[in-house]
């Protein structure tokens, strides 16, 4: 693997392939005593990569997946999202680059109750500044990628439990994000159900979507090309595309 | 921006839908947080509308009875006169420039029954007054049926009701010929006042001419009271010469008054209501405000996942603050204009009730709409910062 980003640079850096990458990245919360959530953990992941992050419980992968998704920033070490190097940008500079250039799944969906699917999954490009009817065209097709166009207009909390993810799955889309990260997102749900969004996740992935995947099931972590072992807050192991 | 990256953008429509997600989900609890507000409005606009639709009437009260007539009366009690003017004091009153008319009335003692032979003594409080064909003119008042005193009639045993005296006797109209026992003598009632807006006493009593008083009752027909209306313009001049006038010996002997001050008195009175009213308004518009600030502060500690996922999103912390005081706001005007609404609808009925045309001062209205406004401003706003501050790591955890 190669993480040649230079240390301060604004511009994203063109043609290096690269859309995440992590050097000598350290979490530590300042609890008494303080917590070392992640310590020197280094990767970098290249356009149209589908990752899986696995790790027990406590060992750092919500933190990191924070960390990625620009939610927080590390105590030590370099960040780079998109080209952007985490250290040179502003809190807001951080929304901008979240709003265009990253889409997250949650475990638990996290979607907006009295919201249709349609307009949750809209809401993914609520601030970029696209005007409402765009927002919704690409909403509709992003919901028929995820095979749900016969329920757009049900409100989305009331769908199943598979149906929700897969709304939440669109909603990350629908921007065309350089990268989707993805936290636990079978651990709501039934075997059955779980399968099909990681059957929809590599169905997606073979479009060209590049996704970091985080759970704590071994199974799943290990069919993806790439797997990640994160323990006690350090990589444990790197398969390498496999 | 200098580093390429376009900013987070929310356009203003979006933030007012995103403001108006949590009232739709939260209908009852966001009615109820309104209320307040919209009692506090409701209670300011209503009593504003009341003051002013009163004062309207007033003054429409005042333009149709003039605020020209003044009363000199003669004073009773020792030392405080016989109760009779001099003789001469109707004429040397007429003499003052600016008096344009008097108008005599003279107390007759003498009782009037229903009939003769009701005991005496249950006289219903009703006086006798010999009075000038002029005095219905002169106090702007009007007849309810029949007619009022004339040339001929004054000379004649007829007499004319006031209002309560009309009442307290039976006698509504005089349709038929109406009798009553007045000085031991027939009366024929010729007509029924209304009201005296300017001479409540007269309500209360039977008038006759001067005439009759002297021929049929033996009465000396000397003024006890005079009604004097004078060129608005030198009211107060004509006010400070009336008691010398009348009596030149015993000037202070003599009572002067204006009574349309009477009425003027009591619309200042109401005042100090407004201003209790207007007070307990203010009092309601504070405990709204302080209900929104809590249901806000509810709303944030709620919705603590949304905020994480908007700022995942890539909501900055100004548009998380944006829609949480929007929130706050929608709630607070839409009890202002809830408020101002049923302002309106108390101040018209109690209005229609009263005969007023209802007034609502446009700055009650505005006024009312602005402090709403300022209310939810100042509650949304540390419940809005709060949100903004908090982390979005800890925002999506809490779920
Ligand atoms: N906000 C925080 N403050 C203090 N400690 C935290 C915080 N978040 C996580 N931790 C700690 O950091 C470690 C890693 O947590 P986390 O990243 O959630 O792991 P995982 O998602 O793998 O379960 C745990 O020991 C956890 O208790
Ligand atoms: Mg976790």
């Amino acid at each position: 693997m190669t993480t040649t980003m230079s240390a301060g640079a604004v511009a994203p850096v063109p043609g290096a392939g690269v859309v995440l990458s992590l050097h000598g990245v350290t979490k530590e919360y300042p609890t008494t005593p303080p917590v070392r959530a992640l310590q020197g953990v280094d990767f970098a992941v290249t356009e149209g990569e589908l990752v899986g992050v696995v790790g027990p419980s406590g060992s750092g992968k919500s933190t990191l997946l924070h960390i990625m998704g620009t939610l927080d920033r590390p105590t030590a070490g370099e960040v780079t999202v998109a080209g952007y190097n985490l250290a040179d940008l502003s809190d807001k500079d951080l929304s901008a680059l979240r709003s265009r250039h990253i889409g997250f799944v949650f475990q638990q969906f996290h979607l907006l109750s009295g919201y249709t699917a349609l307009d949750n999954v809209a809401d993914g490009l609520l601030y970029t500044g696209m005007n409402v009817a765009t927002r919704r065209g690409l909403a509709h097709r992003a919901l028929a990628r995820v095979g749900l166009e016969h329920r757009l207009d049900h409100v989305a909390t009331k769908l199943s439990g598979g149906e929700r993810q897969r709304v939440a799955v669109a909603r990350a889309l629908v921007g065309s994000p350089s990268i989707v990260l993805a936290d636990e997102p079978t651990g709501n749900l039934d075997s059955k159900n779980s399968d099909a969004i990681v059957d929809l996740i590599r169905q997606i992935n073979g479009d060209g979507v590049t996704f970091v995947v985080i759970t704590h099931n071994r199974e799943i972590a290990e069919a993806f090309p790439r797997t990640i072992g994160l323990r006690d807050g350090q990589i444990e192991y790197d398969s390498g595309v496999r | 921006m200098a580093n390429g990256l376009e900013p987070s953008r929310l356009h203003s429509s979006d933030a007012f839908r995103t403001a108006a997600v949590g009232l739709q989900t939260r209908k009852l609890r966001a009615a109820l947080s309104a209320l307040g507000i919209m009692i506090g409005i409701a209670a300011m606009v209503g009593v504003l509308g009341l003051s002013e639709s009163s004062k309207s009437d007033l003054l429409a009260q005042l333009d149709r009875l003039g605020t020209n007539l003044l009363t000199v009366q003669a004073g009773t009690g020792i030392g405080l006169g016989s109760g009779e003017l001099p003789d001469e004091a109707a004429a040397m009153i007429a003499r003052i420039g600016p008096v344009e008319t008097t108008s005599t009335v003279s107390s007759v003692s003498a009782s009037v029954y229903r009939t003769d032979y009701i005991p005496e003594g249950e006289t219903g409080g009703i006086t006798v007054q010999a009075v000038d064909v002029n005095l219905l003119d002169t106090l702007a008042g009007s007849v309810a049926d029949g007619k009022f005193l004339d040339a001929a009639t004054s000379a004649y045993p007829t007499a004319v009701l006031g209002s309560v005296a009309a009442e307290r006797l039976g006698i509504a109209d005089v349709t038929g010929t109406q009798q009553i026992w007045l000085g031991e003598q027939w009366f024929t009632v010729i007509g029924v006042l209304n009201q005296f807006e300017l001479n409540p006493d007269l309500d209360r009593a039977a008038l006759i001419g001067f005439g009759s008083a002297a021929d049929y009752l033996d009465h000396d027909n000397v003024a006890t009271s005079l009604l004097v209306r004078a060129d608005p313009d030198y009211i107060d001049d004509v006010m400070g010469v009336l008691s010398a006038t009348a009596n030149p010996q015993n000037p202070e002997e003599v009572q002067v008054a204006r009574p349309s001050d009477a009425l003027e008195a009591k619309e200042a009175a109401d005042d100090a209501f407004t201003a209790l009213f207007l007070g307990l308004g203010a009092v309601a518009l504070l405990v709204g405000g302080v209900g929104i600030a809590n249901v806000m502060v509810i709303s944030v500690l709620e919705r603590r996942s949304e905020i994480g996922l908007r700022r995942a999103l890539g909501a900055t912390k100004r548009h998380v603050a944006v829609q949480f005081l929007g929130e706050a706001l929608l709630l607070s005007v839409a009890g202002g204009i809830g408020g101002v609404a049923l302002g309106w609808l108390v101040t018209g009925v109690y209005a229609n009730i009263k005969g007023w045309a209802t007034l609502i001062p446009p700055l009650a209205i505005g006024g009312g709409i602005a402090a709403a406004l300022l209310i939810g401003a100042i509650a949304g706003l540390y419940p809005a910062i709060r949100a903004a501050r908090l982390s979005p790591t800890e925002a999506l955890r809490s779920a």
